[in-house]
């Protein structure tokens, strides 16, 4: 079991982490944030495992991994 | 549950500038975690260079000397020098290191300098524009290559890593990309690897990473990412290319 959490202020929405995803559970949304970019959201968080590739991957260190 | 990954304390809790899929972000949090891994973020010095590198002061919670445009490395031997118990890293492009600043890296290297030098190349000049640089692939446009680099004119695409590991004074040079979660993985390692050198004063380390510049290339973040896979990494292979701890003796 796990969770993440993304802070939607710094994601600038790049979707890197949305094929780094192994189940595929982040998406980017529709409504843009503070800067202009439409941020990534996690879908289904039972599924996610807390691997941290998501984490590992986010070029501005946006997501925070629970487990 | 537990916070199991978390934003290192040497990096600043802080927006960055970077474009959007700018891989400087990861690169950057590889280095803080390391340094927190190390315990030296209190005596480290980090040395900044010229190009979209340039705002490490502000995104570093380290002591930061700016240098000028690729003199990094020089910088980094004075600091060293003068305070021989400070951890020294430079952190350069590949506009600044392998254009502008091949004679100070190139001299810096041979010297065995005891710093670790981190490398980002993305092939281009990023903060000026997306000027050729000498890591440009054969073929890729640019706004001074508009028709492709061309290898009888331009000649081919330096290999750092591979030069300096010819180098006697230096002690590691390795190549990583950060592409991929297994990669970023793999360039965690890697970096620790090379400040591990400096820890225990076995001599000059060397990190080349290989990154996108989707503003420069004109990609969407996702197609520059996957550019580093299908053109980057066939013509610049991952791997170590010398791991010599003796190499100062």
């Amino acid at each position: 079991m796990g969770r993440i959490e993304i802070d939607e202020i710094r994601c600038k929405g790049c979707g890197i982490c949305t094929v780094a995803c192994p189940k595929q559970l982040i998406k980017l949304c529709d409504k843009a944030n503070i800067q202009g970019y439409t941020p990534a959201e996690a879908v289904n968080q039972e599924l996610c495992t807390g691997c941290a590739l998501c984490a590992e991957i986010c070029p501005d260190v946006a997501i925070k991994v629970f487990r | 549950m537990q916070q199991v990954f978390t934003r290192p304390e040497s990096l600043k809790d802080v927006q960055t500038h970077f474009c959007p899929g700018c891989q400087h972000g990861t690169v950057h949090r590889l280095v803080a975690e390391a340094l927190d891994q190390f315990g030296v973020q209190q005596k480290t010095i980090g040395v900044a260079s010229v190009g979209c590198s340039v705002f490490l002061y502000g995104y570093f919670d380290i002591d930061v000397v700016e240098a000028p445009h690729g003199r990094a490395p020089a910088v980094a031997t004075g600091v060293k020098r003068a305070r021989p118990d400070s951890f020294v890293f430079t952190y350069q492009g590949d506009g600044d290191l392998a254009a502008i600043g091949t004679a100070e890296i190139i001299h810096a290297a041979n010297r065995g300098e005891d710093i670790t030098v981190i490398f980002v190349n993305n092939t281009t000049y990023g903060m000026t524009g997306g000027q050729m640089a000498p890591t440009t692939l054969v073929g890729q446009k640019t706004s001074t290559s508009p028709y492709g680099r061309n290898k009888a004119k331009d000649g081919a695409p330096i290999k750092m890593a591979e030069v300096l590991a010819q180098l006697g004074g230096v002690a590691y040079s390795a190549r990583v990309a950060v592409n991929s979660p297994k990669n970023v993985l793999q360039a965690k390692k890697v970096i620790k690897r090379a400040f591990q050198f400096q820890a225990e004063g076995k001599g000059f380390s060397f990190v080349e990473v290989l990154s996108s510049c989707p503003t420069n290339w004109g990609m969407a973040p996702l197609a520059a990412n996957e550019r580093i896979g299908e053109e980057m990494i066939p013509y610049f292979p991952l791997g170590v290319f010398k791991d010599d701890p003796i190499a100062q003796d």
